[in-house]
């Protein structure tokens, strides 16, 4: 094959991947048992891939072919209550059609990993990107990494499967990136020959609580006033646990293959006083953006999320504290709000309690696909001086590039 | 709200509601939840077993009793009601064939 | 050093996929590279655009091409402000016609002292070899001819990954057929 490159004992193929084939090669590497999924625009190519590898005796694993994302969700969960290692991936609609059974994953803390090829939502149509279908599910109780290369795809749901099947976590993980943007672009990726050291980092739970005839359990009961409570605070509590459990199983991936993102993922943020965050494959546009600016003096810096739920404060706001104004670049628009990026309004309320703190500004940008390149990036970061010299941020998101719009 | 403080914390129970032991619903009293009792009449009773499939409940029970019909008739069997879990539906008096359950009001 | 291609096709000529082998030609040859296509709910015969960053280092940023330094034109109809739109001073214009470059620089004017520009008939030889009007494999071929930043053996083997078997052998034939025919029937007008 391709070239191989030796990083600790595991022997690599770099292999030229879209980040669909990434989601599909890393499902293939995990063993996953049960994949039940529904074709939509742009996620189709992860399941047909993984369907290939099934054909071709690459992997051995139930495909459960279903008639809609509901009854695709419904199936993984199936599967992985009986204790299989199960797997799904979706986009906007698909995912708004399966959000009443993200609840239901996340209740029952089923320890299920899908993707997200993240995709704006109808109406009116779009097949293009932007993160509207992968922030509303921010109250599912779905533990949900970001990605921003095809190489991070494939180790994050390697990762996921890892923090998801953790005794003290269990609950489902999603992994997203930009549909189309990432999602149809090819780029080096680097897969293992053999797949034992990925099954040695996260070997399967089979000894969980599951159906078993032999020891029968009743899942999905109802339960009264008097007990629901309590079972919402246990995915509190493990939600705080997956915190520190997504940063150990990011640190053990690096120690183990020489890879590791952390939880947020910085640039020049100690030397500046702006700070641009970025989240899914727009960080690197922003990077490349900056990169010669901040050659030429400019105290400006960037910041990716890749946590998104649990959402890491505390490296949120040792990577921002120093910065004197934060500019947050939302691929999402929650209607209604004021300042209506929800990363945006995640970063505020991170910084609420401090007497010192960075001005915040909102912007909104991305939306349907909407072209962002360097120089988008840097007239942002040009109207993001300009307000740092008028010493106060908007108090209303800005909608970046709609036409009819304009910011002085 | 005294009752409730018996119950356990977040911490010792098990997660995401399920059940770890099955069967468990014989441990609750419904016995009460009654306005009207169901009353099998041995001597009308077919032993067809209708009320046994139509239980929500499944308080009919098949006792190794013989019963002998005030017209002869043999039978191997017997049912039982088991009233600490029959909520006392009427489902059973509805379904009866041969109108063998009385309904009868409860004296509380 | 890092090439921006941007590819101009129409809908079924396989701009996307050409776009794809040259990245993957790079990949195998140990370089960084990236391709994407301009996506729209394609059809047949609707213009369409993909591209290419080939490099020796990472690369990290996700957006369109918009200065690029090689344009390659899979059909001669497109209108140049099309794929001239934002092209570097002194970058590469590849074009599939029956023209020589000259001719071909006379009938659209194409300013030839700011570009410099190279044509092959890769419908010709797509017809020949493939039987089919889809120049994509033949335009990677010329490319590369042109362009060498990547090694005609690893187009190659990006083809028999795309297309195994027989398909793969005939585009791989139309690779070379256009990166001998490219030397010849060009000019390169300076």
């Amino acid at each position: 094959m391709a070239v191989t490159v030796q990083e600790a004992k595991v022997t690599w193929k770099r292999l030229p991947l879209s980040s669909n084939y990434a989601a599909a090669y890393a499902v293939k590497d995990l063993d996953v048992d049960v994949i039940a999924a529904y074709p939509i625009t742009p996620q189709t190519t992860v399941v047909e891939k993984i369907a290939e590898f099934i054909a071709n005796g690459e992997l051995n694993a139930e495909m459960i072919h279903v008639e809609s994302e509901h009854s695709a969700l419904s199936a993984t969960i199936a599967a992985s209550a009986a204790g299989a290692r199960a797997f799904t991936a979706t986009a906007s609609q698909g995912l708004e059609l399966m959000h009443e059974i993200l609840h239901i994953a996340s209740g029952l803390r089923l320890p299920v990993v899908m993707s997200i090829a993240t995709r704006a939502l109808s109406a009116p149509i779009s097949i293009w990107n932007d993160y509207s279908d992968l922030m509303n599910t921010r109250d599912t109780s779905w533990i949900t990494l970001i990605a921003s290369s095809a190489q991070e795809v494939y180790d994050s749901i390697v990762q996921a499967y890892r923090i998801a099947e953790d005794p003290e976590v269990m609950l489902p993980v999603m992994v997203a990136y930009d549909g189309y943007l990432m999602s149809h672009t090819y780029e080096p990726v680097l897969v293992p020959e053999d797949n034992k050291p990925i099954l040695d980092y996260a070997p399967k739970n089979y000894n969980r609580i599951k159906l078993d005839p032999e020891r029968p359990i009743s899942m999905g009961t109802l339960t009264g006033p008097e007990w629901y409570y309590e079972f919402k605070y246990q995915q509190v509590v493990a939600m705080k646990k997956a915190l520190e459990k997504a940063r150990k199983a990011d640190e053990e991936f690096k120690a183990r293959f020489g890879r590791g993102y952390g939880l947020i993922e910085t640039f020049n943020v100690e030397d500046a006083d702006v700070v641009i965050v970025a989240y899914g494959g727009l960080y690197g546009t922003v990077i490349e953006a900056i990169e010669p600016l901040v050659e030429k003096g400019v105290k400006v810096g960037a910041m990716r999320l890749r946590l998104w739920r649990p959402f890491p404060v505390e490296d949120v706001k040792k990577a921002l504290g120093n910065a004197k104004l934060v500019t947050v670049i939302d691929k999402a628009i929650s209607y209604g709000a004021r300042i209506a990026g929800p990363v945006a309004l995640e970063v505020m309320s991170s910084f609420y309690h401090d007497e010192a703190k960075p001005m915040i500004m909102s912007v909104i940008a991305g939306i349907g696909q909407r072209r962002i390149t360097e120089d988008t990036i840097r007239e942002i970061v040009d109207y993001s001086f300009k307000v740092l010299g008028r010493g106060r941020a908007p108090e209303e998101s800005l909608y970046w590039g709609v036409r009819g719009v304009r910011y002085e | 709200m005294a009752a409730e403080e018996k119950l356990p914390a977040w911490n010792e129970i098990p997660p995401g509601g399920i059940i770890i032991e099955p069967g468990n619903a014989e441990e609750r009293y419904t016995g009460d939840w009654r306005v009207f009792r169901p009353v099998i009449n041995q001597d009308k009773c077919i032993r067809c077993l209708l009320c046994w499939v139509y239980c929500p409940d499944s308080v009919f029970h098949i006792v190794d009793e013989e019963y002998v019909t005030s017209k002869g008739r043999k039978y191997s069997f017997s049912l039982k009601i088991d009233y600490d879990h029959c909520k006392g539906c009427g489902i059973c008096v509805e379904e009866c064939p041969v109108n063998a359950i009385d309904f009868v009001e409860e004296v509380k | 050093m890092r090439f921006e291609i941007r590819w101009h096709g129409r809908g079924g000529q396989g701009a996307v996929t050409a776009a794809m082998i040259l990245a993957e030609a790079a990949i195998f040859e140990g370089k960084y590279a990236q391709a994407f296509p301009e996506f729209g709910a394609e059809r047949r015969g609707a213009p369409v655009r993909a591209y290419t960053r080939v490099s020796d280092k990472p690369i990290l940023t996700r957006a369109p091409i918009t200065r690029p330094d090689v344009v390659v034109v899979l059909d001669s109809s497109l209108p140049k402000e099309l794929y001239l739109a934002g092209l570097k001073e002194g970058g590469l214009i590849l074009v599939n016609t029956k023209k020589t470059a000259g001719e071909f620089a006379e009938s659209t004017g194409i300013d030839t002292s700011k570009y410099r520009l190279y044509t092959v008939d890769a419908t010709r030889i797509a017809l020949e070899i493939l039987g089919v009007p889809i120049v994509n494999t033949a335009m990677v071929g010329a490319l590369v001819k042109v362009l060498p930043i990547v090694s005609l053996e690893n187009v190659e083997k990006a083809i028999m990954e795309t297309f195994p078997g027989r398909l793969g052998e005939k585009n791989v034939k139309a690779v070379r057929a256009a990166y001998e025919a490219v030397a010849a029937e060009s000019v390169v007008a300076r």
